[in-house]
């Protein structure tokens, strides 16, 4: 057993196949297979979440993920967020709230806070602090993301 | 990463063939939170194989029956333990450890399995699954076997399984009646860190009176810690606090901690008696509402 492995899945919603060896992550795949360099790395140790994507339904760190793994399953990056060119309602609340700075968290929290509101729609401050607690930001200080997500859940009540 | 084969194999033969083949140099792949890690870190330069757990069907099953009690497949990721509505109703010692290793992506993948298999001394769920009696289910070449939770860590990163084993899943007994257990475990922020100690207990009541108990610690040990006397000093006790101190320091005594950046060993002993007390009295007020 040796050489590459041939994978299918779904990434937003298209077809992807891809080549990869055993030992390739799943966000060293996006990035440097795929070509889909908006999930970030910062840890590689799953610490961090700035690689975080959804995968079949649920958040997860890419970094801790193989490609090979990733056969038949359905991805979402931070690629597929937005809608023909209009913001998700989330990225709108994050420009808004400047609830980012250096930008290299902001994709892992977009993900996670979809996440989040897809499966609890109007969360208290408590509960968004604790589902992002596997997302780490260096710049922010966190308040202007929570205050994001809290405006985003209202907003997307909205409509 | 150094070179490594993947193999995703449909059965616990598949699988075990596999792993006898390449012996050490084979490791199961369940949620690869800690697999991961350690291989990208280079402390496994040996493995060239990771088998994945999660295409095994034995691996997923998660069944409860209120006699029979819960098989949990050691590929199971925590979400899929706190999202199900009769285990948490069962088993809620079991969730709170489910619900607090690592954050919400890391528990979109670990499993208790992997948890135990890594035999950390300060993996969260293993003292809570030893004071819920639980039984872990392993096979093998020469055949399945069955070993108690307290006795299947042997060293930190050693377990009693040999080349060729693996894991298939754990087993939990049905909850007596007015039973109840809790994890708790300290750190020094509110999530994403590592036991500096931690608790898992159980008790059963029989009319105001403690008929059984089980205390196990975590971070205390080169391996998690079952301490069965803590436990026995609560049988026939009144369901009181004086009594769950008794349990609380006889805890403290059997735990042999050593001094690190996470805590020094006078603190760790301290914690013990802390976490044990006040995981003895949850599960306590736990118990009276089953
Ligand atoms: C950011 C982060 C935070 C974390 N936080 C915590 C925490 O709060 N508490 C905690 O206890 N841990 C924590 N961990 C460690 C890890 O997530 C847990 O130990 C987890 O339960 C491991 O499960 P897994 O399914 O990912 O195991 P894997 O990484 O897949 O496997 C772990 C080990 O067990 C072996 N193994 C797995 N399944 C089997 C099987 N069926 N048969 C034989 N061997 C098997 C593997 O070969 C490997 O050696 C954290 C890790 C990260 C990266
Ligand atoms: S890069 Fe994956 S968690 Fe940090
Ligand atoms: S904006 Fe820089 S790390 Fe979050």
């Amino acid at each position: 057993m040796s050489g590459k492995t041939h994978v299918q899945t779904t990434i937003n919603g298209e077809h992807t196949d891809f080549l990869c060896e055993p030992r390739q992550s799943l966000l060293e795949v996006l990035r440097d297979v795929v070509g889909l360099t908006g999930t970030k790395e910062g840890c590689n140790d799953g610490n961090c979440g700035a690689c975080t994507v959804i995968l079949d339904g649920r958040i997860v760190t890419a970094c801790l993920v193989l490609g090979v793994e990733a056969e038949g399953a359905e991805i979402t990056t931070i690629e597929g967020i937005a809608s023909g060119g209009i913001l998700h309602p989330i990225q709108q609340a994050f420009l808004e709230n400047a609830a980012l700075q250096c930008g290299v968290c902001t994709p892992g929290f977009i993900l996670a806070s979809k996440a989040l509101l897809d499966e609890n729609p109007n969360p208290t401050e408590h509960e968004i602090r604790f589902w992002l607690a596997n997302n780490l930001c260096r710049c922010t200080g966190y308040d202007k993301i929570v205050r994001a997500v809290l405006d985003a859940a209202a907003t997307m009540q909205e409509v | 990463m150094h070179w490594i084969d993947y193999a995703s194999p449909r059965s616990v033969k598949e699988a075990t063939e596999l792993l006898a083949e390449r012996g050490e140099r084979a490791r199961i792949l369940a949620g690869g939170t800690d697999l991961l890690v350690l291989l990208r870190a280079g402390v496994m330069d040996n493995v060239d194989l990771v088998v994945d757990g999660k295409s095994v069907p034995e691996l997923n099953e998660v069944t409860y029956d209120p006699q029979a009690g819960l098989t949990l497949g050691a590929a199971v990721p925590c979400y899929k333990i706190y999202n199900n509505p009769k285990v948490t109703q069962a088993y809620p010692g079991l969730i709170d450890a489910a619900s607090l290793i690592g954050g919400t992506q890391i528990q979109g993948r670990a499993t208790l399995g992997g948890n135990l298999c890594n035999a950390s001394p300060s993996g969260d769920s293993i003292p809570v699954m030893i004071a819920l009696g639980g039984v872990a289910n392993i096979a093998g070449p020469s055949g399945d076997r069955s070993v108690p939770i307290e006795d299947f860590c042997t060293a930190p990163r050693r377990t009693v399984m040999q080349p060729g084993e693996m894991l298939v899943s754990l087993h939990f007994p049905a909850p007596a009646p007015r039973s109840g257990a809790h994890y708790l475990r300290f750190i020094p922020r509110n999530e994403m860190d590592i036991a500096v100690v931690g608790a898992g207990v159980s008790v059963v009541l029989e009319n105001g009176t403690i008929k059984s108990a089980r205390v196990a610690l975590a971070s205390v040990a080169p391996t998690p810690l079952f301490v069965k006397e803590a436990g026995d000093a609560l049988a026939g006790k009144p369901a009181t606090e004086e009594s769950v101190r008794i349990a609380s320091a006889l805890a403290q005594d059997a735990a042999s901690p050593i001094t690190d950046m996470r805590g020094t060993k006078e603190y760790r002993k301290h914690l013990c008696e802390v976490l044990t007390r006040r995981a003895l009295l949850t599960a306590i007020e736990r118990a009276k509402e089953a």
